[in-house]
């Protein structure tokens, strides 16, 4: 369910025009690598404002916990040991959704409405909709969606929609002590970026820059990195990252088997229907494919 | 801390050496960031480990743990030997220029005056030359080989960069780079601020480490100044709070000093602690120490305290021997104490010697813990396996669990690290029975005070007479205790220099600590918070944060002591006309008829520039102190000693004189030193610290803590790791000479093994952060392993150096 004050501009395998009466600034979350201490903050205020809790785990010999993103804990520090122009160094990344303005996770996903864009640039899953294929997964070319063996549906970051809704800065940014998580819009955070890599270049770091992958079409989670060069010190960010072949695959010529596969579905409603009465959910695939069949 | 957390932002050169503020003071480590990105400042990190802070530092250099005191005594070679100082500050407003006894010298590593049997220092040849005004002599010129310029130069000048090397293990290229950085900062117009906390106090040098650092900042000129100081960041939100309010056997509130069993009466007990200034026209504000201590007696005492009792000078405690927490334990571990009331402390984890701490509390008859939390010295005497492997059968003592509230279920004052005093409100009720520290402490004052009444006793009217004028007996309320804390007159108060002219009328609270007085018609439970409650009401909860400085100098936020005073020795960042050594950054200036600015002065106000005041007026000198004639019990000028427990057999700046080759005045119980262990089996150095995801013992208690970082591991360099066949994430068994913990193993490139005069020596950091109680995995206390050896002026335990020995568990 879309929240009024955000407008949608796409949603997963829906077709349904987007609105655009209202202009919406772009924004972006800004994470400065180089001002980040790996405190773990905002792996705290995560957890508190999202409602999620993973289990107390075990030390694995870093000072990374949890180990991994999971479907409670939506954000992780990463803590990397790398020696450059012979300096030790210990680079430490938040890692979480990026929401790409191209999202692979989106364009993966055949559940209508399960995976939603906001004109903001916010990519959200709203797991009402969610049907556990995983293929957002498959899609996103930064790992980061999990499914959850509870209720095997599909989590990750919101950038904290509802509080962006409401003209709040994300959970994260808010907690972060240091400033090394800034948001604002898009065009601000690319502006302050450049003064923090200006910053590092003066201190040595020549190769400083923005990550903000064209690949994807540029991202609303950016970093700044000392080493922009070599994305992938810092636990093996892409370098260029770019949607899985096997999601344009779906998009494109195997949609015909698809749309057959979902017709197949549609059947098997229509016998559910004859058989055991309406279904909402199904009625709304059935529907899609109408729709898409119709083109 | 001198200066305050916000003015860190204004500094150029953020000096970390003795503390992590990324790791431990994460929130007020922003201001490091701020001055990075807006001053450009540069932030430099000298650590046994490639911590937190110096994942975004400038420049990192290694050091061996307890080999401080080498370190920065190289750099003040380095300062003095290349001129980078500030002339004109070091020539007036430090004593420099005093001239010392001229039997004062260091011989093979001791002091003169040193009594080996008594493990002391007689302090007489340490003192200045006196003229016959009983002022002390002074040359200008800074030639004569006895002034305090010239010892210094001859005391530093064996610290070259080759000693430091060979006795600290920094690369003497990274040395030589710290040096430049910190050299840079001689100029009037630069400030380096210093940031340390338990990572210097923590050794048996602990005081000689922030010494060494004093006496840096006074020769660069960065005292008073924004951006300067030297800044001790404190370890909880009230710990500043505590110790101002003195809460040891050792101290009144206020640092003053508490009577001995030699200050045999009031008059006694004030001369010696009433100093007469020694150089004509300072201030010696300590002068006013009769009207603190009488204002105190006549807050605890009211109507009883009069000049005839001597303001009940009996009736205080006479200090005989050390009660500091080493010498209390040792004391229960000896049967010698039976009874402990716990309020706010959890020793078993926070007291060295994990073990011995225990069997001490066995030997008790009772003990009551006041804790929000079920500590682990609650549960000392169950039987939590290995972790805890007390055996309650053979433990009698009777252990009382009070729960107290947390600080956001009351109302109160926390002093932050920056002497700055703020209200909080009570947010929540406390659940269950929990009751306020206050409201317990009050219930058992009465019931005492009853006892007493009823059964009579040995001493009852220090008990029966305090004063106790709080509207719920059974519960003071916070407000009343700061108005107490802040104090009133007694009587209308006349100006001392016009009888006529009412100051204060009788029953008000005081402004500020001018107007106490000496004969009982002024109240004032703590003289360096007076004026925090004063006729304009809690100042402590202003929150104005409006600054037209620019420098964070928020004078309406809270109430900073002493007289909202944020940066202390201001007149400092003057020169002598009275003009700011950097005008950009303005804290303080003559105004020409006054001192004026973005601070409380301080200084007279209306003292002019020619006057010759100095700015540092709590000393009798006038000046800051590069050599400390009587303060320190362990030497005017710090000496590099090896912690108790090294590596090395002998102390490399004397290898032949045994006596020398740690601390030669710290103290050293029976027993403890027996279980001090040797390289021979205990060939590593061990180092203690917190982690960022966790608070102490407390927030192991917290769910969202405990999944941050839930179990106890210990950091070792690559190579060791290597070398003992230990992966990361393995099991390891460390041990000292006096128990053993196991945890995790992180194997990393931040540590590394260090050349330490050829001999290589590895360093093992282990978190303190770990326990039996709470949500996290069961660990053990890394006080398991710690020596029960302190500073010998503060007895702090040396916590961040000591010898262990490591295996695959």
């Amino acid at each position: 369910m879309a929240l009024q004050s955000l407008d949608i501009k796409q949603r997963s395998a829906t077709t349904t025009p987007s609105t655009q009466v209202r202009q919406t600034v772009e924004i972006a979350k800004l994470i400065d690598v180089s001002t980040c201490i790996g405190c773990k903050a905002c792996q705290a205020a995560c957890m508190e404002w999202n409602d999620v809790r993973d289990e107390v785990g075990s030390n694995h010999g870093v000072y990374d916990n949890p180990m991994d993103l999971t479907e409670n804990s939506w954000t992780v520090m990463r803590f990397t040991e790398t020696e450059q122009n012979g300096k030790l160094e210990w680079l430490i990344r938040k890692d979480g959704c990026m929401h790409c303005s191209d999202p692979g996770c989106l364009k993966a996903c055949p559940a209508p409405g399960a995976i939603i864009q906001y004109a903001n640039g916010i990519v959200d899953f709203h797991q009402e909709n969610c049907i556990g294929c995983g293929y957002c997964v498959t899609g996103c070319p930064f790992n980061v969606p999990r499914i959850s063996q509870k209720d095997s549906k599909a989590y990750k970051c919101t950038l904290c929609s509802d509080r962006v809704a409401v003209n709040q800065a994300p959970a994260c940014a808010k907690a972060c002590p240091t400033g090394a998580i800034q948001f604002g819009s898009k065009e601000d955070m690319k502006d302050y970026a450049a003064k923090r890599v200006g910053d590092l270049k003066e201190r040595g770091f020549e190769k400083a820059g923005l990550y903000n992958p064209e690949g994807v079409g540029g991202t609303h989670v950016m970093y700044v990195l000392h080493h922009a060069d070599q994305p992938g010190l810092y636990a093996g960010l892409p370098e260029n990252p770019t949607i899985s072949p096997l999601v344009s695959l779906w998009k494109g010529f195997a949609k015909p088997l698809a749309t057959l596969a979902l017709a197949g579905v549609a059947l098997g409603s229509l016998f559910h229907y004859v058989t055991k009465g309406p279904n909402e959910v199904s009625k709304e695939t059935e529907d899609e494919i109408e729709k898409e069949d119709a083109k | 801390m001198t200066n305050h957390w916000v003015d860190i932002k204004n500094t150029d050169l953020v000096f970390v050496m003795g503390g992590n503020p990324a790791e431990a003071h994460p929130c007020g480590f922003k201001w490091v960031i701020e001055a990075k990105k807006h001053r450009k400042a540069k932030l430099i990190v000298v650590d046994p480990r490639f911590n937190r802070t110096a994942s975004v530092a400038d420049f990192y250099a290694p050091i061996r743990p307890g080999s401080d005191i080498a370190f920065l005594s190289g750099v003040i070679n380095y300062l003095l030997s290349n001129d980078k100082i500030n002339h004109e500050y070091v020539k007036h407003y430090t004593n420099a220029s005093f001239l010392i006894d001229e039997r004062f010298a260091l011989e093979d590593g001791l002091f003169s005056g040193y009594n080996a049997e008594k493990r002391t220092y007689d302090k007489e040849s340490w003192k200045y030359q006196f003229d016959q005004d009983g002022y002390a002599k002074v040359d200008e010129t800074l030639q004569d080989p006895n002034c305090v310029f010239q010892v210094m130069k001859k005391h530093y000048a064996r610290y070259t960069p080759d000693v430091v090397a060979k006795v600290t293990g920094t690369p003497k290229e990274a040395f030589l780079t710290v040096c430049e950085y910190i050299a840079e900062t001689a100029a009037p117009n630069k400030a380096m601020t210093n940031l340390y906390a338990l990572g210097w106090t923590e050794h048996s040098v602990g005081t000689q480490n922030i010494r060494s650092m004093a006496i840096i900042q006074q020769l660069l000129g960065n005292m008073g100044v924004a951006g300067g100081g030297i800044n001790a960041l404190r370890g909880h939100s009230n710990v500043q709070g505590i110790t101002d309010m003195c809460l040891y056997s050792d101290a009144l509130p206020g640092y003053l000093g508490a009577p001995l069993d030699s200050d045999v009466d009031r008059k006694s007990y004030l001369e010696k602690r009433t100093p007469k200034a020694m150089r004509p026209n300072q201030m010696n504000f300590p002068q006013n120490y009769p009207k603190w201590w009488t204002s105190l007696m006549k807050s605890w005492y009211g109507k009883e305290a009069t000049p005839e009792n001597d303001f009940c000078y009996d009736w205080l405690p006479k200090k005989d021997v050390s009660y500091d927490v080493l010498a209390m334990f040792d004391r229960m571990y000896q049967g010698k104490m039976t009874g402990f009331v716990c309020q706010g402390f959890n020793p078993l984890a926070s007291v060295a010697n994990k073990k011995k701490v225990g069997d001490a509390l066995a030997k008790l008859k009772y003990l009551v813990i006041m804790d929000p939390l079920v500590t682990e010295t609650s549960e000392f005497w169950k039987n939590h396996g290995e972790v805890n492997p007390a055996d309650p059968a053979s433990i009698q003592t009777e252990v009382f669990r009070l729960p107290v509230v947390f600080f956001a279920e009351e109302a109160g004052t926390c002093t932050n690290s920056g002497r700055v005093v703020r209200w909080h409100w009570k947010a929540v009720e406390g659940p269950g029975d929990s009751k306020s520290d206050t409201e317990i402490m009050a219930h058992l004052y009465q019931t005492l005070k009853a006892m007493y009444a009823k059964d009579g006793g040995a001493f009852p009217d220090p008990v029966l007479k305090l004063s106790w004028p709080y509207r719920i007996v059974d519960d003071p309320s916070p407000e009343e205790l700061l108005m107490e804390i802040s104090g009133k007159a007694l009587a209308d108060l006349y100006d001392p220099k016009d009888a006529t002219k009412l100051q204060v009328k009788g029953g008000d609270q005081l402004a500020s600590f001018g107007f106490l007085r000496d004969d009982g018609s002024t109240a004032c439970g703590n003289w360096i918070y007076s004026g925090s409650w004063s006729q304009a009401g809690n100042l402590t909860a202003r929150r104005d944060s409006s600054d037209p400085s620019g420098l964070g100098q928020t004078l309406n936020w809270g109430f900073a002591w002493p007289v909202n005073r944020r940066i202390i020795y201001n007149r400092a960042s003057c020169d002598l006309a009275g003009k700011p050594w950097d005008p950009s950054r303005t804290v303080i200036k003559w105004l020409g008829d006054k001192w004026g600015g973005n601070d409380v002065p301080d200084m007279r106000p209306d003292a002019k520039p020619e006057e010759g005041v100095m700015p540092f007026i709590m000393n009798p000198e006038g000046v800051a102190r590069l050599f400390a004639r009587d303060l320190v019990v362990d030497g005017p000028l710090p000496e590099h000693y090896e912690p108790f427990e090294s590596p090395l057999d002998t102390n490399p700046m004397h290898p032949k004189n045994a006596k020398a080759r740690s601390n030669p005045v710290s103290r050293i119980f029976k027993g403890d030193l027996e279980v001090f262990g040797t390289a021979k089996d205990f060939p590593y150095v061990a180092t203690t610290y917190r982690l960022t995801e966790h608070f102490h013992f407390w927030t192991q208690h917290s769910k969202i803590n405990a999944i941050l970082q839930p179990e106890h591991f210990v950091e070792i360099g690559e190579e060791l790791a290597k070398e003992k066949g230990i992966a990361a994430g393995d099991k390891v068994k460390v041990r000292s000479n006096r128990g053993y913990i196991k945890a995790v193993a992180v194997v990393t490139k931040r540590i590394k093994a260090l050349d330490i005069d050829g001999q290589k020596v590895h360093t093992i950091g282990i978190p303190l952060n770990s326990g039996f109680t709470g949500r996290t995995k069961p660990g053990f206390l890394t006080n398991t392993l710690t020596p029960a050896v302190g500073d010998a002026n503060t007895h702090t335990p040396e916590y961040k150096a000591f010898l262990v020995n490591i295996e695959k568990a």
